[in-house]
């Protein structure tokens, strides 16, 4: 049988509806569910530095600056490096907060390491307590966060951290910090700081999900958080941190 | 980097409180100073200090008119300033100011300097003309009843008030304190004496402040100074200036003897940044010199002269000494870092907002008022009870 041109139009429209039917049939049937709605009571967010990991390149305090348009000279994250000469007092540096990493240190013989800081989310924070109007909260999820359009830049909460983890915003004239990208991990991504670490030395922790490695990390391991004698109970927990580390 | 040894914290180089934080426990002092020193009179019948019962109380409402302004403008955004009145969080304790000064300014010093001036009030409200009768027909509240009756029910009421006001201002000043001495990040501040260190400073700073106002007002006015009473509130002044001294030095001790791990640090800071403003002006200034004149004379029976200048001196002197004691608080608590590995420094602006200039105009603004309210309420004649009563 002879196939005319018309035979063979007619033969491919056909099958050019059936293949765009077949597409979205598929679509339909084998797409990826939705994704469920966030639920603030589900999650308890923290974070787990592993110091012996960290290699001080300062991608974490790029990164959070261009996530977050963190004014320049202001740190919602940075990286301390220390240098410990036997029982001498601790060489500490963090120039410009590690943003361009670190120089090369002084001497090598000496026992060096680097500790990344940030908010500490502490379950008692010191912050959340002295603000005068509430601005500065803890969510639900366990962020504490602060609302901009409500804060007074009164700065006691500034003065009441003891970690040194918040600024006045210079523009906005409120008190900023890190926010542990709540826009990010409330749609399911992890932080910008913990997406660009190249050595996973920062990982994000949801102490309330039964399937987050951290449980099974923190039954092998050993942490510390920072100024634990402050009771402030930081949720951003140390392996290896060294007792010099303030 | 520039003004910082060793390591800070990044987000700590820049100083939060200012000059004009500073101000503000220093001016809050002096109002509660000045009323105590007026319920002295009130309460405690000292009536050797009666010439200046008035004056404390204008001059604690003059001051207590501008204590919010330095923190209204030292605030990032002021306009949000009543939302502290409004959506107040409980467990703040600056969230407590705003109730507290109310209660203050409205309930104990308005009330008591109404109740006192009253009958002056309505005196002038008949005697005068014009714009004044107007305004001293508007101070009467539409209150012109001053019969010995109602004179001895004003009286009353005042003394309630002012029973009242002595643990108001305690409040209103060992409130201050507390603001600072509950920041357990910081070791400077965190102690539990820093409400009562700052209660008895206050004390101090608000009678001498009154001590130094009269004899000024007196030799302005070309009067004699009653030097009975001038000899009473040295007396006075004396007592306080040691308790206060005694208490600061049982910090000092504690904190040298606990020697914690922010000793070495705070040592330090003493030793090379605070060194002038703490060691030479607030002590050596501003507690001792002060405290060995009014020593001796309550020792010697010096010539009035002499006193009169020796009261005058460690009055001045402990103006000084004590706003330098707020500045180290206030300043001095963030020059260190809280790694205790490193140190600022505070530069002064001079126009800014929180600059010298600024904080030069607050600290004269009260003298500008009381001032005014010297000339609305003239504080020298007896009111007419007291006259009455004294007859």
């Amino acid at each position: 049988m002879e196939m005319t041109r018309r035979d063979l139009i007619e033969i491919g429209g056909k099958l050019l509806v059936l293949a765009s039917a077949g597409a979205t049939l598929e679509q339909i049937i084998g797409a990826e569910p939705a994704p469920e709605a966030y639920k603030t009571a589900e999650h308890w967010w923290g974070m787990l530095i592993d110091i012996g990991k960290c290699i001080g390149c300062g991608n974490c305090v790029r990164a959070c600056s261009n996530e977050n348009h963190v004014p320049d000279g202001y740190f919602r994250t940075w990286v301390e490096r220390y240098q410990i000469d036997g029982d001498k007092q601790p060489l500490v540096e963090s120039p410009n907060g590690a943003i361009d990493g670190f120089p090369l240190p002084v001497t090598a013989d000496v026992k060096a390491f680097f500790v990344p800081k940030l908010c500490n989310h502490c379950v008692d924070s010191p912050c959340v307590q002295v603000c005068p109007v509430g601005a500065t909260f803890i969510s639900p999820d366990g962020v504490v966060l602060v609302d901009e359009s409500y804060c007074l830049g009164c700065r006691y909460c500034i003065q009441a951290c003891p970690y040194g983890c918040r600024y006045l915003h210079p523009e906005k004239q409120t008190v900023d910090k890190c926010t542990l990208c709540y826009h990010r991990i409330t749609q399911g991504l992890t932080t910008a700081c913990c997406e660009n670490c190249p050595t996973q030395a920062r990982v994000l922790c949801d102490f309330k999900d039964p399937k987050d490695p951290i449980h099974e990390f923190l039954k092998k391991n050993k942490v510390q958080v920072l100024k634990a004698y402050m009771a402030t109970e930081p949720k951003v927990k140390y392996k290896d941190l060294d007792v010099a580390v303030r | 980097m520039h003004g910082v040894d060793g390591f800070m914290y990044p987000n700590e180089v820049e100083l939060q409180w200012s000059v004009l934080i500073v101000l503000y426990p220093y001016i809050t002092g002096l109002v509660a100073g000045a009323f105590i020193l007026a319920s002295l009179e009130r309460v405690f019948n000292v009536e050797a200090v009666r010439p200046t019962y008035r004056l404390a109380l204008l001059t604690a409402l003059a001051f207590l008119l501008v204590a919010p302004l330095p923190l209204q403008l030292h605030l990032g955004h002021p306009e949000r300033s009543l939302e502290m009145y409004l959506t107040p969080h409980t467990s703040s304790a600056m969230a407590m100011f705003g109730f507290v000064y109310l209660w203050y300014l409205t309930v104990v010093l308005l009330l008591e300097i109404w109740l006192e001036f009253r009958a002056d009030i309505v005196r002038m409200s008949k005697t005068t003309t014009g714009m004044q009768r107007l305004l001293y027909k508007a101070l009467t509240l539409g209150s012109d009843n001053v019969s010995p009756a109602a004179r001895i029910i004003d009286d009353k009421v005042g003394y309630t008030v002012t029973v009242i006001g002595i643990p108001s201002a305690f409040l209103l000043h060992g409130y201050v304190g507390f603001i600072f001495g509950s920041i357990k990040a910081n070791p400077w501040w965190s102690t539990p004496l820093m409400p009562i260190v700052f209660l008895f400073s206050a004390m101090v700073s608000g009678i001498a402040a009154v001590m130094v106002l009269y004899a000024v007002c007196m030799k302005a006015r070309k009067t004699v100074i009653d030097m009975h009473c001038m000899d009473t509130i040295a007396r006075y002044l004396f007592y306080t200036f040691v308790i206060d001294f005694t208490l600061e030095m049982l910090d000092l001790i504690h904190r040298t003897y606990e020697a914690d791990e922010s000793f070495h640090s705070l040592n330090f800071m003493v030793h090379t940044r605070l060194w002038t403003s703490h060691i030479i002006v607030q002590i050596l200034f501003g507690t001792l010199a002060p405290l060995l004149m009014l020593a001796a004379t309550q020792l010697i029976r010096f010539r009035e002269g002499v006193r009169r200048a020796l009261y005058l001196t460690s009055g001045g002197l402990i103006l000084v000494g004590i706003f330098a004691m707020r500045w180290n608080v206030v300043i001095g608590g963030q020059l260190f870092s809280k790694s205790f590995l490193g140190y600022t420094s505070y530069k002064l602006d001079f126009v800014t907002r929180e600059g010298l200039i600024s904080a030069g105009l607050l600290m004269l603004l009260p003298f500008a008022i009381l001032a005014a309210l010297l000339k609305v309420l003239p504080p020298w004649s007896q009111p007419i009870s007291n006259a009455s009563s004294a007859d």
